[in-house]
């Protein structure tokens, strides 16, 4: 059934695919021969080029950050909430690229790609990408777009990181550094739960080393493990209770001492090992799907990608340091919930920018829903930033 | 338009300075400074609204509680660090007095003075907290816990070794005269501290 489109939607959008032929050298020290990346934009470029925003997107995102690809898509794009008409980060004001980064599964050259070497899947043998390469990447794109500096690029989390990296890296080349729920670097909690993700994809037996697509399989359950452990860092603890315990609260005492107070799945205890509160099927369910369409030698180069980002290993272990030559303004947004990468994480980053003595906004949101905020209409966050971006386009378009 | 008291107190802040101002409100100060005399701002804040304000100026500004630390901000990081009108309202007005001290290399304060004449009749006839439309709170509900007078900040500056640039103390209308400068503590109704170690 075609659903209608909703009026401050970027409407339906169709992906490009954009090819690269001058080899890319990998922090790793190996090479990219030739590559593809996958790209959408919103809105229009202005004359002077000087209203485009780089969306750089978090582990499991992809270059459809906003509107849909047919009439009968039941989801938008990951990131609508806030890209579109009259949105925070307004595609009547700005040029809006978003792109499926290398290593990634939508599109772009991936492990699912076909080395051009051997001539069948690259699986395990893709080189191991590390946020730095990505935004090489993505300054050339940059330069296929014809764009010399970025009004602003944005990202939550791991997209984040790509956003520091850029003002670390290339700071001529980006006006305003936006990085939401964001971290300098993992905590060694943050790694140990990447590693029980990864751990559960190569312990699959379906996994042949990486080497699934070649054995027409996927290792469907390691994946789905692995969506499940981080699904549970990317919500807090009270959006759990909200979401699967709000049953308690209407019921009568008979029933809470039936299910425990939180919302049973079938409707009566099973005394056995199956499924019997909601929670269990909602993250079965979200790991399946999101097996289902998610490669798993991705997972295993996003996990690592986070894993290795540390702007300050070039500049003896000093953030501030690492932000001497960065030129751009700063905003940071942080939740209060969010226990994957808390607001003292964020704050490390903005002491860092105020020894460094750059120009910095940052606001701690106070909002139920943990990591996952970033990605949902809060609306202090929303109000907040539209109010910055809106300041950006006054400049940027004048 | 600009609080008469702000309008004094930026002809003490160099161009170009930087400037961290203690509990910004909705940054006009800020604004005002970054448009007139370039400065390189920054507010601290913690309402909302406020902070609000402060991002559609496009004055940079960090949600943190001034009465908790400001450990995050380096020895001498910045030139002016002002508090204004926000002494009365703080835990520690002395601890904060001392690291705006370390922050700044000079620091501007601004205060309601509780020794004016009317915050004294009104006590001695009604014999009750004055509350009036500059203090419109009453004892048990008023952000301002800290009231002081002028001679009791002199007090705090001569015992902690602050010095004391420049003191200006004006009435409501933020007009100084020469019966103000006379009997500062009894007919002014704002101070303005300029100060330094």
């Amino acid at each position: 059934m075609p659903k209608t489109i909703p009026e401050n939607s970027v409407g339906i959008v169709t992906p490009q695919c954009l090819h690269f032929d001058e080899p890319l050298t990998l922090r790793s020290g190996k090479s990219i021969a030739s590559y593809d990346l996958m790209v959408e934009t919103y809105g229009t470029l202005n004359a002077a080029k000087s209203n485009a925003i780089l969306i750089c997107h978090a582990l499991s995102g992809d270059h459809h950050a906003a509107g849909y690809h047919k009439e009968s898509d039941a989801k938008p794009g990951w990131w609508d909430s806030c890209i579109g008409p009259g949105k925070p980060i307004d595609t009547n004001n700005f040029f809006v690229v978003s792109l499926n980064n290398l290593g990634g599964c939508a599109g772009s050259t991936g492990p699912t790609s076909i080395n051009p070497k051997t001539g069948t899947f690259y699986g395990p043998d893709f080189p191991v990408i590390t946020v730095r390469d990505w935004v090489n990447s993505q300054l050339r794109l940059m330069e296929r777009l014809g764009i010399n500096q970025w009004a602003a690029i944005v990202g939550g989390s791991l997209g984040g990181m790509q956003v520091m990296r850029w003002a670390i890296s290339y700071p001529d080349k980006l006006r305003n550094a936006i990085m939401i729920a964001v971290a300098p670097k993992l905590s060694a909690q943050n790694i140990a739960f990447n590693e029980v993700a990864r751990q559960s994809i190569t312990a699959d037996p379906h996994f042949h080393q990486g080497r699934y697509l070649e054995h027409g399989t996927y290792p469907k359950k390691g994946v789905m493990l692995a969506r499940m452990v981080g699904h549970i860092t990317y919500l807090s603890d009270s959006a759990m209770r909200e979401k699967f315990g709000k049953a308690a609260e209407t019921m009568t005492s008979d029933a809470i001492k039936s299910n425990f107070g939180r919302d049973l799945s079938t409707g009566k205890l099973s005394f056995g090992l199956d499924t019997d509160f909601q929670v269990e099927s909602y993250l079965h369910y979200q790991g399946e799907r999101f097996s289902e369409h998610f490669d798993a030698n991705t997972y295993l180069l996003m996990t690592k990608a986070l894993d290795y980002f540390d702007p300050t290993v070039d500049y003896d272990g000093s953030l501030s340091k690492a932000f001497a030559n960065s030129n751009c303004r700063f905003l940071l947004m942080s939740f209060s919930s969010d226990w994957r990468f808390p607001p003292e994480r964020s704050r490390e980053i903005v002491d860092a920018l105020l020894e460094a003595r750059k120009q910095i906004t940052y606001l701690e949101i106070v909002a139920d829903q943990g990591h996952d905020a970033f990605l949902l209409p809060v609306p202090r966050y929303m109000e907040a930033f539209a109010t910055y971006l809106q300041r950006v386009s006054d400049e940027v378009n004048s | 338009m600009m609080r008469p008291d702000l309008d004094i107190i930026q002809h003490w802040i160099a161009p170009r300075s930087r400037v961290l101002d203690l509990g910004c409100g909705d940054g006009s100060l800020l604004e005002y400074l970054k448009t007139n005399k370039q400065v390189s701002e920054t507010g601290l804040e913690i309402d909302e609204r406020n902070i609000q304000g402060c991002l559609s100026k496009g004055v940079n500004v960090i949600e943190q509680d001034l009465n908790k630390s400001l450990k995050n901000f380096g020895d001498k990081s910045f030139d002016t660090v002002l508090l204004t009108q926000t002494l009365q309202a703080v835990n520690y007005p002395d601890i904060l007095i001392d690291e705006m001290l370390r922050i700044g290399n000079n620091c501007i304060v601004t205060f309601p003075n509780f020794g004016n004449w009317r915050s004294r009749l009104y006590l001695f006839w009604k014999g009750r907290m004055p509350v009036s439309n500059f203090m419109p709170y009453q004892w048990y509900n008023t952000p301002n816990i800290h009231f002081c007078t002028v001679r009791d900040f002199d007090e705090l500056c001569r015992e902690r070794n602050i010095k004391v640039i420049t003191r200006t103390v004006v009435d409501h209308k933020h007009e100084g005269n020469w019966y103000i400068k006379l009997w500062p503590n009894l007919l002014g109704e704002t101070a303005i501290y300029h100060i330094s170690r």
